[in-house]
């Protein structure tokens, strides 16, 4: 590949915009253990939209993999802490549409009729998915980020469906320059991650997951783009597994100019 | 059915290994997929006419008790009988005991889903009547000894090449797996059943209060058979299927045909009002309506009431992809897909393994994105899960697991020594950035998907040596 991309590292530091907005970041788990040039990429990204960037401390998880298996008690148990982390954090800006619809969608059943209601609706009211908060809230639509190849895109199924995402990425990744995007037959189609639902449905999973790299095998992309990092994890394990010279990113990375920084 | 006894996984891995039915689902789901997509964009404002359905249905919901109670009236000031069954036992029996009372001895029977629910086929058999399926796919899958696999195509799951076989077996038909010759040869032989028969068995798709009349709609023309050819007509209704204004069905049936076959509208619509009036030259001497609750008044007003605006189109099936991927029949109950896992766990709950239908879903949400009347389907299954754990269903290795992960995940200490501690594990088992195997339970990933190690550094440690750093520049 002959992308002219440059590692996060090395690149210069942000434009210094005077900063009007804060935003908190809340990256995920998975984010944060597995794929941390996911974090730096979105933190980048506002801060070159003049956004200072808070990371609070001690922020984990929103709670997901339990509540989607029935554990509420123990789902709520980690929510009420990371409620208690993005009290008074103003925008909060999560690079997963996934954990932006278990924020938004779900916290409201997780937390009804219990004292963390009222913090639990402030933080609703106040999340934002990161092409979102570029596009709607911020109204930009060319972030300046450069990729020479072709790009398909996959509409990860809790942003599109639970926050209708998928038009900001599209917006973005539109004006990357170099790029060419090119359709995804069945891009609206789960890629059968589902969290637990990939381990405790693993057939199932997997066939859907074969669907999904036949739809990306069918296209002349070299990257396949999304934008939670949990769908990228199935896409990016079903195409190594099978030899695919395409490789799965986050849109941020995309976006940040970061999608070489990837270490292995 | 066989199906009952196996268990779930079991049944997911027998659809998934069979050729036939996956080259069946794709032909056909992708067909409904396209064909609703098709119908829809001739709409001006789909959504609205989803919100309108949805607000005639939770209406007629909100006072189910007056909007039956009119109904039945209706029906029976024009010499028609409602009886109202309280479960499948009572239904069945009532209709047996017509049947012998009537000296019936054919019965021939249009699509009903609620008739399927209660077995009521079992049960004539049982009794010595003759029944017969006259819905081509129930009919097909009346040959074959199975059930439905899906709400509106029953056999939906077997291909034209299978069906030839059967038709040839049990029909005498030449080889030929010309559609044309294969519904012609089906339609020779219903026509005597239905000149034969005695009574008809119906399902119904919307009771209509005002008109106290009830609406059946199909595409082959054997329905207004059923219905009016033989001297008895039962309808079977499920006590929730019902609308207050003939005029909603000005939405109802635009929303059913749409979403269930991509038509505009279906082509027979029949709206039945009892029986032959002295004046009529056709129509059945009786007409009976079965009420059936059958569990249903136990889901009102509870967590899963939505499910009761359900229509019955089969949209949810066809958009979903664990639906597309095994199949009506691994679900194993008498609705599938995604209304069906939430339906069979209410309606059937001594199924095997009914607690883990639930799970069979990516939460994907497509199936509330299809459903006509915007029922939160991917809601439901989760308070279904939560349920099957507050009941003590969930595996032990499930519960321990979710009891250190949530302490993990609320102590940022704990948190940090088990990130890592996986990062540690899993990069001694990555080989080039990639993991081909991970120990029990999590093999379960890695049979067909490489995993990524964990990162040497994680997001934290690296966000707050960015932020030690640019202090020490000074800014």
């Amino acid at each position: 590949m002959m992308q002219v991309t440059v590692p996060y590292e090395e690149q210069e530091p942000p434009v210094p915009i005077a900063a009007t907005r804060r935003a908190t970041l809340f990256v995920s788990c998975i984010v944060d253990q597995i794929y941390p040039e996911i974090g730096l990429a979105t933190a980048e990204l506002l801060e070159r939209q003049g956004v200072r960037v808070v990371v609070p401390d001690g922020l984990t998880c929103c709670g997901q993999m339990a509540f989607n298996a029935g554990f509420r008690a123990e789902a709520a148990h980690v929510a009420t802490r990371t409620l208690e982390r993005l009290r008074d954090g103003g925008d909060i800006i999560v690079p997963s549409g996934s954990c932006g619809a278990m924020i938004r969608h779900l916290y409201h059943e997780l937390f009804a009729g219990t004292p963390q209601a009222a913090l639990a609706e402030q933080v609703m009211h106040n999340t934002y998915e990161i092409t979102e908060y570029l596009v709607d809230v911020l109204g930009v639509s060319d972030v300046g980020a450069r990729y020479a190849g072709k790009i398909a895109y996959h509409d990860a199924c809790h942003g599109l469906r639970f926050i209708g995402l998928g038009r900001q990425a599209r917006t973005l990744l539109s004006h990357v320059a170099d790029a060419e995007i090119v359709p995804l037959a069945g891009c609206e189609q789960c890629c059968g991650f589902g969290g637990l639902f990939a381990l405790k449905q693993r057939a199932i999973s997997e066939a859907m997951l074969a669907d999904k790299l036949a739809d990306i095998a069918s296209t002349t992309c070299d990257l396949l783009v999304t934008g939670d990092a949990s769908c990228m994890t199935q896409i990016a394990g079903g195409l190594s597994r099978r030899g695919s010279p395409v490789r799965a990113r986050h849109i941020v990375e995309v976006l940040a100019n970061s999608v070489d920084a990837r270490r292995g | 059915m066989a199906t009952h006894s196996i268990a779930f996984h079991e049944r997911v891995d027998r659809a998934l290994d069979d050729g036939s039915l996956q080259t069946a689902l794709s032909r056909a789901t992708d067909r409904f997929v396209t064909n609703r997509a098709n119908a829809l964009a001739l709409v001006d404002d789909f959504d609205d006419l989803r919100a309108r359905g949805r607000a005639i249905r939770a209406s007629a919901l909100a006072q189910l008790d007056d909007v039956l109670v009119r109904l039945s009236e209706r029906i029976e000031a024009r010499g028609g009988q409602v009886f109202w069954a309280s479960d499948g036992d009572a239904a069945r029996q009532y209709i047996v005991e017509l049947a012998r009372a009537r000296n019936v001895r054919t019965i021939v029977k249009s699509k009903s889903m609620a008739s399927e629910e209660i077995h009521l086929n079992d049960a004539l058999e049982a009794a010595a009547f003759t029944v017969v399926e006259t819905d081509l796919g129930e009919y097909i899958i009346q040959l074959a000894g199975e059930t439905p696999s899906h709400i509106i195509a029953p056999c939906i799951h077997k291909t034209r090449e299978e069906i030839s076989e059967l038709f040839q077996q049990h029909l005498g038909m030449p080889a030929t797996d010309d559609i044309p010759t294969m519904t012609r040869t089906a339609r020779t032989v219903l026509r005597q059943q239905f000149l034969r028969a005695d009574m008809g068995i119906s399902g119904v798709n919307f009771g209509v209060a005002d008109a106290g009349a009830v609406v059946v709609v199909e595409n082959e023309g054997n329905a207004r058979l059923t219905t009016t050819a033989p001297r008895i007509h039962v309808a079977v209704m499920g006590i929730e299927r019902v609308c207050e204004r003939l005029e909603d069905l000005g939405v109802l049936l635009q929303l059913l045909a749409r979403s269930a076959t991509g038509q505009k509208l279906s082509v027979y619509t029949s709206i039945l009002s009892g029986p032959r009036r002295a004046d009529e030259p056709d129509g059945p001497d009786e007409f009976h309506l079965i009420l059936l609750d059958n569990g249903r008044s136990q889901i009102m007003g509870g967590d899963y009431a939505e499910a009761l605006l359900c229509i019955r189109c089969g949209a949810c099936l066809n958009a979903c992809p664990v639906y597309q991927s095994i199949g009506g029949h691994a679900y194993g109950g008498v609705y599938s897909g995604p209304i069906g896992a939430i339906l069979t766990p209410l309606l059937q709950p001594e199924l095997r393994d009914v607690h883990k239908l639930p799970q069979a879903s990516s939460l994907c949400g497509a199936c509330q994105s299809a459903c006509p009347v915007k029922i939160a389907i991917p809601d439901m299954l989760l308070r279904l899960r939560a349920d099957a754990v507050a009941a003590g269903k969930a595996d032990a290795i499930e519960r321990i697991a979710m009891a250190g992960w949530s302490q993990a995940m609320a102590n940022p200490a704990l948190y940090r020594a088990g990130g890592k501690l996986a990062s540690l594990g899993t990069r001694l088992l990555a080989r080039e950035g990639r993991i081909g195997w991970l120990p029990p339970p999590l093999d379960q990933w890695t049979r067909q998907r490489d995993f990524p190690p964990f990162a040497p550094r994680s997001f934290t440690e690296l966000w707050a040596e960015r932020q030690r750093r640019s202090a020490g520049d000074g800014q």
